[in-house]
């Protein structure tokens, strides 16, 4: 049962890091664009190679 | 003048049809700071990955551009810049992508809701977070029932506590203070209920923790605020969403005004106008100011003002309104203040009359919280009197009083409408349907009479050539000339005749008709009197007439073509039980043509916009519930009165602001969709009202028994809200 003494408070800290970080991440507007989000990682930055097959 | 057909514009992937490229100066929508410039523009069609890096990349590459980023979930560009890039290049380079694009104007509401819908997403994650620890704690003293002991408990119980208290007040809030402002007013809604039991269930609990009793309700108070949490965020989100696409819609039509300072003609934001200022009207503008015209003659389409079909001759002294669009030669005009004695102020008038009445609208909600108030809180009431008579202990009454209150649960209740509303809202969004509020659903679901404007909401409001197999050589040949002019019927014969030459020198006369000379022979097009043909003019269907040199002229009839589908949904609103009537702005043989076209028997022609009013006051007399469909601001004062109404998304922004909902598309067909979804969501919502009254009848008797532990108010709870939401997301919302 001393186990709990850790325990609860650990199980609350995690709790509480989630739960931070999403309110910092709806204050930083991270859920405003949910489909540019998931578009822009499919664009390629860079230029692509040269064809080596040509 | 032949439109150049490009393969690549538009999204990529294929997803949106490309946009055609249109022109005006935006550059009154720039915002001027000393960091830069920067301006927000809607762009629409940009649905793919490729649309966002082309759009995006090529906008970068204007000089000075130090910031380009498009949000693809609501379509808005934000674009900063450094030097004197004009806002034009920007909106241009967009639109030649093959994407519309519109000038936005950030609006206060809008922020506002953004606010609103933040806090309540923290609030359900906070939440969120107490039910899941609290419950996680609950369960450990649900399981070691019997074996735990009292010091245990106790901890676990404070702990909870200590988590729940602070996450209840803080996520509560929003209920507490609706409540609290509703009984203020002196009467009760849902949030009343809401807060009681929350309030209740944390200080019952406080007791019994101080106590060391062995029921502690704070997991049910955190786990019934996620809930109507949850339901609350979704309603809201989707309200802006709607509301944001109807503002979109609305802004596509909000251009900038030329007005004349002195010499110096300025492009300025419609806002920007007072009384007095003179402005500038180019040929195919559409006005967003009421005016009196000083100078040109010309023609006007009135069509979304009056209902009025066939262009009106406009010379110095008219007045002409808001929406009217100028057809043939520029007019030089003097604004006339809105708040003046105007049309819109009259209109105004009449819209805050249709909101007040509206506002009165008893919802199947209200309806169902004054019915589940005074009976929970009664029979809750009673209990605690039937347990101290029967000589419980007073702690004892009251815990089983709390407890009823708390089982009774109005998490269901709370959430019976409101996740129908946001599944059919939501369906009907991707529908491109949007509708203002909620109970704009259960109010177009009682409807049993449909009143349609013509021109523009069963007719595209444009003409269309009827086809003679004979007219192709003629047709032909008067399209040279009618390429040169903005005129609707012109624009019809060249839409019909395709793409070709176009004379030179073509002169308009406006109210007669074009001419020009075309290889030495004179050529006319236009009205009966203009090509000398006197003896037709009895007919009285719209047409032109063209002739060349001394030959025999020729006529070319025209019809304003009805939207597709049209005569379905009149006969599938009949057969639903729907009755059906036109009433509009139009000439009568006009609307008589359509109407004997729909077999719609019940028509009006000629209708000024307080005989529509009136025709509706009647309307409702006789009881019934009418949905006016319109989008003239002739309309506007009558779809704010209608029990309910709609407008198509060419509507003019009065019209659509004083509507229930906005529907996109060419065709007619989103009506049913509409009239069927509200009709569902409104059976789903009596539905889950009936199963949350099931639930309470299981409940109550075992809570007033005394049998309610928090193992069981969490068990209903949640099973109930669980039932609720299941129903309203059940399949059979038709098509989607």
């Amino acid at each position: 049962m001393e186990m709990l003494v850790f325990l609860i408070p650990v199980a609350l800290m995690l709790g509480l890091v989630g739960l931070v970080s999403f309110i910092w991440a709806v204050r930083e507007g991270q859920f405003d664009d949910p489909d540019g989000a998931a578009a822009r990682i499919l664009i390629d930055e860079d230029r692509p190679a040269e064809d080596p097959c040509k | 003048m032949t439109a150049t057909g490009n393969p690549s514009a538009g999204c990529p992937s294929g997803l949106a049809p490309a946009e055609q490229a249109r022109a005006s100066d935006i550059s009154a929508f720039v915002r001027r700071s000393p960091e830069g410039n920067s301006l927000q523009l809607t762009v629409r069609g940009a649905k793919c990955a490729g649309c966002l890096s082309r759009i995006e990349k090529s906008v970068q590459a204007l000089p000075g551009v130090t910031q380009a980023r498009l949000n693809l979930s609501n379509g808005r560009f934000d674009v900063r810049w450094r030097g004197d890039l004009s806002a034009n290049d920007v909106a241009g380079t967009v639109s030649a992508l093959g994407y519309g694009v519109a000038p936005f104007a950030p609006d206060a509401a809008d922020s506002a809701d953004k606010i609103e819908e933040r806090k309540l997403l923290i609030a359900m994650a906070v939440a969120a977070f107490a039910a899941a620890n609290v419950m996680l704690l609950s369960v450990s003293i649900w399981s070691g029932h019997g074996e735990m002991g009292e010091t245990t408990r106790r901890v676990l119980h404070a702990i909870s506590g200590a988590i729940a208290l602070p996450a209840a007040l803080f996520s509560g809030r929003i209920f507490f203070q609706s409540a609290w402002s509703a009984l203020r007013r002196g009467h009760a809604n849902m949030d009343v209920p809401i807060s009681l039991a929350v309030l209740l269930a944390l200080g019952v609990s406080v007791a019994e923790t101080i106590r060391g009793g062995e029921h502690a309700y704070f997991d049910a108070a955190v786990m019934l605020l996620f809930f109507l949490l949850i339901g609350r965020f979704l309603d809201t989100r989707l309200r802006r969403r709607t509301h944001a696409a109807a503002h979109d819609l609305a802004a596509l039509q909000a251009r900038t005004v030329t007005r004349l300072d002195g010499t110096e003609a300025r492009s300025v934001r419609a806002d920007e106008i007072i009384a007095g200022d003179i402005v500038l009207v180019a040929p195919g503008e559409r006005l967003t100011v009421d005016i009196d015209v000083l100078e040109g003659v010309s023609q006007a389409d009135e069509s979304l003002v009056s209902g009025e079909s066939l262009p009106r001759a406009i010379a110095p002294g008219a007045r002409l309104f808001a929406g009217s669009i100028n057809l043939t030669q520029p007019l030089r005009g003097r604004a006339i203040s809105a708040a003046s004695d105007s049309l819109l102020a009259d209109i105004a008038r009449m819209l805050e009359a249709g909101e007040q009445r509206r506002s009165k609208y008893r919802r199947i909600a209200d309806k169902a919280v004054s019915l589940y108030i005074p009976l929970v809180h009664t029979t809750a009431a009673l209990t605690l009197i039937g347990w101290l008579l029967t000589g419980a202990g007073v702690r004892e009454a009251i815990m089983i009083a709390v407890s009823t209150l708390i089982i009774t649960c109005p998490c269901a209740l709370a959430l019976a409408a409101p996740v129908v509303q946001v599944v059919a809202a939501g369906r009907l969004f991707r529908k491109g349907v949007f509708l203002r509020s909620g109970d704009a659903l259960e109010r177009i679901a009682e409807c049993d009479h449909v009143v349609f404007d013509k021109t523009g909401t069963l007719t595209l409001g444009e003409p269309e050539l009827v086809r003679s197999p004979h007219d192709q050589d003629m047709l032909r040949r008067a399209a040279r000339l009618a390429r040169a002019s903005r005129h609707p019927l012109s624009r019809a014969l060249v839409a019909a005749a395709g793409a070709g030459s176009v004379a030179a020198h073509v002169k308009e006369h406006p109210g007669l008709g074009l001419e020009a000379e075309i290889d030495g022979v004179r050529c006319r097009l236009g009205s009966a009197e203009w090509v000398g043909e006197g003896t037709s003019a009895a007919t009285t269907s719209l047409q032109l007439w063209y002739v060349e040199g001394d030959g025999a002229p020729h006529r070319f009839l025209f019809e304003d073509a009805m939207r597709p589908g049209a005569e379905n949904v009149v006969e599938t609103l009949r057969r639903r039980g729907i009755s059906v009537e036109i009433l509009s702005g139009d000439r009568q043989e006009a609307v008589a043509t359509i109407a004997s076209a729909l077999s719609v028997a019940d028509w009006r022609a000629g209708a000024s916009p307080a005989d529509k009013v009136e025709r509706l006051e009647k309307l409702r007399a006789e009881g019934r519930k009418v949905l006016m469909i319109g989008d003239g601001l002739n309309d506007a004062a009558s779809l704010s009165l209608a029990h309910a109404s709609l407008a198509p998304g060419g509507a003019m922004d009065v019209s659509q602001s004083a509507s229930d909902g906005v529907y996109t598309g060419t065709g007619l067909g989103a009506i049913l969709t509409i009239i069927d979804a509200s009709r569902l969501a409104r059976r789903r919502m009596v539905q889950n009202f009936s199963l949350a009254a099931v639930y309470n009848f299981i409940a109550v008797p075992i809570a007033v028994a005394g049998f309610a532990t928090p193992l069981v108010a969490a068990i209903a709870m949640s099973g109930s809200s669980i039932i609720v939401t299941l129903n309203a997301l059940r399949p059979g919302w038709k098509g989607a």
